[in-house]
């Protein structure tokens, strides 16, 4: 399914800021895909669901939820954090920043999946 | 007990000055007036604490002396050809000029967190100027607020009851007395609390302000819709912004990150100004780091530009999309950072935080985070407005006084302690040769 992603702050990821990025706070807010419901039926996932984003820069496995906030049909929303980074391009551009928001990206159902914390999701950059 | 008052949050930038801070037998045990992430920093501080310096040797972090990691940090400083300087919103402006003296001193470039959150306002804002307040006109006189591209609810909790339609103002004493928009792409939990709600379509902001613009004006609209928004609806707000006494627009990165970017900047800039020739309308956007404010005007007053500063030509330059970090690092231009009270590799785009660990790093932060497990020095440091004092500038770009409220651990120094004791090094470094 093609949806637009959007990033941003929630309530857990900035209180998992100061838990400690090692914090289950931060990692639990990091890994949810939040989803409108029809879009969570059509793809047949249930809460917690493992699902993968791709876009045209990298791919990431996430846990699909019903979005605390509504997104409308075809949106997904991920707090910012490194697991959804791993989808988000470097290029900027010419104006500095990330696009971090309104990103086209695909999902799609995957199995039980192991899902990095963030020591070994680093690791995957390389040194 | 001692209760500390008068404390200014070092979370956010609305820098709530008003907090009362409970310390018993040297901790602090609770926060009064305080939000949850107000809450959840004071009392977690401590979490995840580093208090020794260390170097990278063989794979693994060795603890050393504070002076031999100060050697160490000079050197490769000194040794690097196109160092970066990253991160600085989460410290106070007294480190952040150091560190300007530090990036000129070694020829390199230096930019701060803003360059991944408000950077395209802050360029608009150098390229055009806009009319801006401080936070407590918005109290006493806004009976217009608007919120676009902005959750404050999630990101910046308080602002609503100390500014806008919680505060009881000299003027506006209630919530009947002012008017809430939200405009966003989602239904958040601000846009529920919102008289209007305007859902535009995503990368489409520009358009939609592109459109309020001609309403305002009174040109005619040949759509149906713009931006997924019925023009009845752009109408309808175009007369609430002409109609108020003195609105604000006050919003949030969903305009900086998505397509547009500084041009989506440029739009609300216009936006603001043709509404000035009808009524009273000021812009602010709602900073994120407590001191990221702070950085842009600590950099702006020292070297006439508030980020992506560089000093490779031994004056400072300023082009954002080159001179940026995730730019630099983009194309490996770079050859050794400094990295203070950030963590760019949790916050980076995955290309950009890869090609960061390529070269040699050194970071100062008062806590382990993934940047610090990566780095080849590590220097940990005090933190600001709660270990010790400095200056932090407020979204509306108001400095505070960021209080102390409690002793460091033994051997932590400040980060602009730590950065001038870098500097004093680099400068005997580069005077040897």
């Amino acid at each position: 399914m093609k949806v637009i992603l959007v990033t941003g702050r929630s309530l857990k990821q900035g209180m998992g800021l100061e838990l400690g990025k090692f914090s289950d706070t931060y990692y639990r807010s990091g890994v949810a895909c939040e989803m409108n419901p029809e879009d969570m039926k059509e793809l047949g996932l249930g809460s917690g669901g493992f699902v993968k984003v791709m876009s045209d820069h990298g791919e990431v496995v996430l846990r699909a939820v019903e979005a605390s906030e509504e997104v409308p049909h075809g949106m997904i929303f991920i707090p910012y954090g490194p697991w959804v980074n791993l989808v988000v391009r470097s290029e900027t551009q010419g104006t500095g920043m990330p696009s971090y928001k309104g990103i086209e990206v695909e999902v799609e159902t995957v199995g039980e999946s192991d899902i990095p914390n963030v020591e070994e999701l680093v690791k995957l950059f390389g040194r | 007990m001692e209760i500390v008052t008068s404390v200014v949050c070092p979370f956010c930038g609305c820098l709530c000055d008003d907090l009362e801070v409970v310390v018993k037998e040297g901790k602090i045990v609770n926060v009064r007036k305080g939000c949850a992430y107000s809450l959840t920093k004071f009392l977690n501080y401590t979490e995840d604490r580093l208090t020794e310096p260390m170097v990278m040797k063989e794979g693994k972090h060795v603890n050393v002396r504070i002076d031999e990691a100060v050697k160490r940090a000079a050197q490769i400083l000194v040794e690097a050809v196109y160092p970066m300087l990253y991160g600085w919103s989460s410290t106070s402006s007294e480190a952040q000029r150091v560190g300007i003296e530090l990036a000129e001193e070694v020829g390199g470039v230096i930019d701060n967190t803003s360059t991944v959150c408000h950077g395209p306002t802050v360029e608009a804002f150098q390229e055009m100027g806009h009319v801006s307040c401080t936070l407590g006109q918005v109290k006493n006189r806004a009976d217009l607020i608007i919120y676009w591209a902005s959750n404050p609810l999630q990101s910046h909790l308080r602002h609503m009851s100390r500014y806008t339609i919680g505060a009881a103002g000299r003027w506006r004493k209630c919530r009947d007395d002012r008017t809430l928009v939200v405009v966003d792409v989602r239904k958040t939990y601000t846009a529920k609390v919102a008289d209007y709600f305007v859902q535009v379509e995503p990368n489409a902001d520009y358009e939609l302000m592109a459109a309020l613009r001609m309403a305002i004006k009174q040109e005619e609209i040949e759509q149906e819709t713009v931006a997924g928004v019925p023009v009845e609806h752009i109408e309808e707000l175009a007369n609430l912004m002409i109609g108020c006494e003195f609105g604000i627009l006050f919003y949030g990165l969903g305009l900086t990150m998505s397509s547009g970017k500084n041009r989506n900047l440029d739009a609300a800039i216009s936006l603001v100004r043709d509404l000035n020739s009808r009524t009273k309308f000021v812009m602010m956007p709602m900073r994120g780091h407590f001191n990221v404010c702070g950085a842009n005007k600590t950099s702006l007053w020292q070297t006439g530009y508030p980020f992506a500063v560089d000093f490779s030509h031994g004056y400072p330059r300023y082009n954002p999309g080159v001179t940026s970090a995730v730019d630099l690092l983009h194309r490996n231009e770079s050859d050794a950072a400094l990295i203070i009270s950030s963590d760019p590799l949790t916050n980076f785009p995955k290309g950009a935080a890869a090609s960061l660990i390529e070269d040699p790093m050194i970071v100062i932060d008062p806590h382990k985070t993934v940047t610090t497990d990566m780095a080849d020095v590590f220097i940990p440091s005090t933190f600001v407005g709660i270990e010790c004092k400095g200056t932090a500038y407020r979204m509306d770009g108001v400095p505070l006084k960021m209080r102390k409220v409690i002793e460091p651990p033994d051997g932590c120094l400040s980060d602009e302690g730590i950065l001038r004791m870098i500097l004093e090094e680099v400068r005997r470094l580069k005077g040897g040769k």
